[in-house]
C-alpha cells in the first residue's frame, strides 16, 4: 500500500527557511518535516476523554482494596 | 491523568444480555478456535489495552501498520494484531457475518463480527516487523506457522479467562484510578519477561528519582525456552518489592501478552500498552523486545525518533555494570576505570550459576531474589 500525500500550502519564505534547515539532517524533504512537527503538534493536545462513573470508580476501589493495592 | 492511545480507553466486555444471547445461539454461529496467544489479544482488545483497537486488524489498518507504522488514521501503531484462518473457514464466512471465538477447550470467549476476510504476504509481514524471514527468529516462525487468511473486524469479550496470577491482574481502568488513589501524576513503565537483577533494580530507581511512581509490569504467556517461568519471576519482584521499595512508591501488575521478539517496533507497542495503563513515561533499555542479534542493541531506542506523536516519554538507558573500583552500579559514562574491574549484568551468567543452584555475587543480583529463583525446582521454561 502506497502512503497517500495531499498538498498543503506554506507561504515560499518558509518552505526555503526549513528547507535551509534540514540540510544535513535525517529529513529527506521539508514534507517530511512538516509532517513531523505537525504530529508533535497535534499529540501535544490529544484529548483524554476516559471519564469514569462514580459508580465504576467505586467498583474499582474495591476491588484494588481486596488485592491490596490501596488501604 | 495522560489520555489513552486515541484518546479513549476502549471498552468491549459484553453486557449480561447479550452474553446470554450469545450463548444460546452459540450452536448455529460459525466458530472460530484460538490459542492462548489469540485469547490474551482479545482481552487485550476488550480490557482497552490495546486502544484504540476494537477489534482484530482489518486489511486498510494491517498494510498501513506492516508498511507506515501507523493505524490507517495515521496514529502509531507498530504490531499487525490478527486473527488467522484456513482458507476453507474463510469461503464460508461473509463481511457482517458473527463468528463465535471459542478457547482451545472449545470454550465460547468472544464475539468477531467479521469486516472483511483478506490474504496477506506473510515473507513481507515478517520483514516488515521483524526485519528478518529467518525461521529461527521466534516471531518469523509463528507468522509462518499461521493460517493463509486473516479475519477483520470488531470483537466483544464474554469473560476474561482466568490465570494463576489473577491476583495481580488489572485492566488499564484499574490502573488509571489506582495511580490516581496513589496520587502519582507521573508513572514510569517498566517492561520486563526477567527476574530481576541489581541493573534493573538501578534504571528502575534511576527513572523513579523522576517520576511519583513505578510500575512494574512483567509479561506473562508464551516465551522462548530458557526464559524464566512466569511464577518464578513474579515471587521473584515480590521479593525485591517488599525489601528495597517502598510501596507507596513501586506496584506491579501483569500483563498477559505474548512476547514476539520484534525489537524496535515492539518497543513502540509496548510504549502504547503502558500510556493505556496510564504511564507517562516508559523505560526503554538496551535491545528491548529483542532476540538473538537481529536488531542493533539501541534500535529500540532510535526507532522513538518517528513517533513524536505518541504521547508517552521514552526513558532511555545504556547497559551498565557493577565496578569494583568504584563500587558501584557504573556505565561507559561514568566508570574511568578498565573493563577488568567491571562485571557485566550478564543474564546468561546470572543464569548459568542459577542453574548450578549458585547464589550469584551481591553486585549482581539481591540474595532474597537468588534465594526465590532457587526454591523453584526449574525455574525455566523447558
Amino acid at each position: 500500500m502506497e502512503k497517500e500525500f495531499t498538498p498543503v500550502s506554506i507561504p515560499t519564505s518558509l518552505y526555503k527557511k526549513i528547507e535551509e534547515k534540514i540540510k544535513g539532517t535525517e529529513f529527506s524533504s521539508v514534507s517530511s518535516y512538516v509532517t513531523k512537527v505537525l504530529r508533535e503538534n497535534l499529540a501535544k493536545n490529544e484529548d483524554n476523554k476516559e471519564v469514569f462513573s462514580p459508580e465504576e470508580e467505586e467498583k474499582i476501589k474495591e476491588r484494588l482494596k481486596a488485592l491490596g493495592y490501596i488501604d | 491523568m495522560i489520555a489513552p492511545h486515541g484518546g479513549k480507553l476502549v471498552n468491549r466486555l459484553m453486557d449480561e444480555k447479550k452474553k446470554a444471547d450469545i450463548l444460546a445461539r452459540a450452536s448455529r454461529l460459525v466458530s472460530l478456535t484460538l490459542d492462548s496467544d489469540l485469547v490474551s489479544d482479545l482481552e487485550n482488545i476488550a480490557t482497552g489495552v490495546y486502544s484504540p483497537l476494537e477489534g482484530f486488524l482489518n486489511q486498510a489498518d494491517f498494510l498501513s501498520v506492516l508498511n507506515q507504522m501507523r493505524l490507517a488514521n495515521d496514529l502509531p501503531w507498530t504490531i499487525p494484531i490478527v486473527i488467522d484462518v484456513d482458507r476453507e473457514l474463510a469461503a464460508k464466512i461473509r463481511p457482517g457475518q458473527e463468528v463465535l471465538l471459542r478457547t482451545e477447550e472449545l470454550k465460547p470467549v468472544g464475539l468477531l463480527t467479521v469486516e472483511d476476510i483478506y490474504d496477506y504476504n506473510k515473507e513481507e509481514f515478517c520483514l516488515r516487523v521483524y526485519g528478518t524471514t529467518d525461521p529461527k527468529h521466534p516471531g518469523v516462525s509463528r507468522v509462518l506457522a499461521m493460517k493463509e487468511a486473516l479475519l477483520g473486524g470488531p470483537v466483544e469479550l464474554l469473560e476474561l479467562e482466568p490465570t494463576p496470577y489473577d491476583r495481580y491482574r488489572l485492566s488499564p481502568r484499574e490502573t488509571r484510578i489506582l495511580f490516581k488513589e496513589k496520587g502519582w501524576r507521573t508513572v514510569v513503565g517498566f517492561q520486563t519477561r526477567n527476574t530481576p537483577h541489581l541493573g534493573h533494580e538501578y534504571v528502575q530507581k534511576a527513572a523513579l528519582t523522576f517520576t511519583d511512581g513505578l510500575f512494574i509490569n512483567p509479561v506473562i504467556g508464551r516465551k522462548k525456552k530458557g526464559d524464566f517461568k512466569d511464577e518464578v519471576i513474579l515471587a521473584s519482584y515480590e521479593e525485591l518489592i517488599k525489601h528495597y521499595y517502598l510501596r507507596e512508591r513501586a506496584v506491579m501488575a501483569i500483563l498477559k501478552m505474548e512476547m514476539r521478539y520484534a525489537g524496535p517496533r515492539e518497543a513502540i507497542h509496548h510504549a502504547i500498552i503502558r500510556k493505556n495503563f496510564g504511564c507517562t513515561h516508559i523505560i526503554i533499555g538496551r535491545d528491548h523486545a529483542g532476540v538473538g542479534n537481529y536488531y542493533h542493541p539501541y534500535a529500540a531506542q532510535e526507532i522513538f525518533e518517528e513517533f513524536p506523536d505518541l504521547g508517552i516519554v521514552p526513558l532511555f538507558f545504556k547497559s551498565f555494570f557493577f565496578c569494583q573500583k568504584c563500587g558501584s552500579i557504573e556505565n561507559e559514562k561514568t566508570c574511568p576505570h578498565q573493563a577488568s574491574s567491571h562485571l557485566q549484568f550478564s543474564g546468561t551468567r546470572i543464569r548459568e550459576l542459577l542453574v548450578r543452584g549458585e547464589i550469584p555475587p551481591k553486585e549482581l543480583m539481591r540474595p532474597e531474589v537468588a534465594r526465590i529463583i532457587l526454591s523453584f525446582d526449574n525455574p525455566f521454561n523447558d
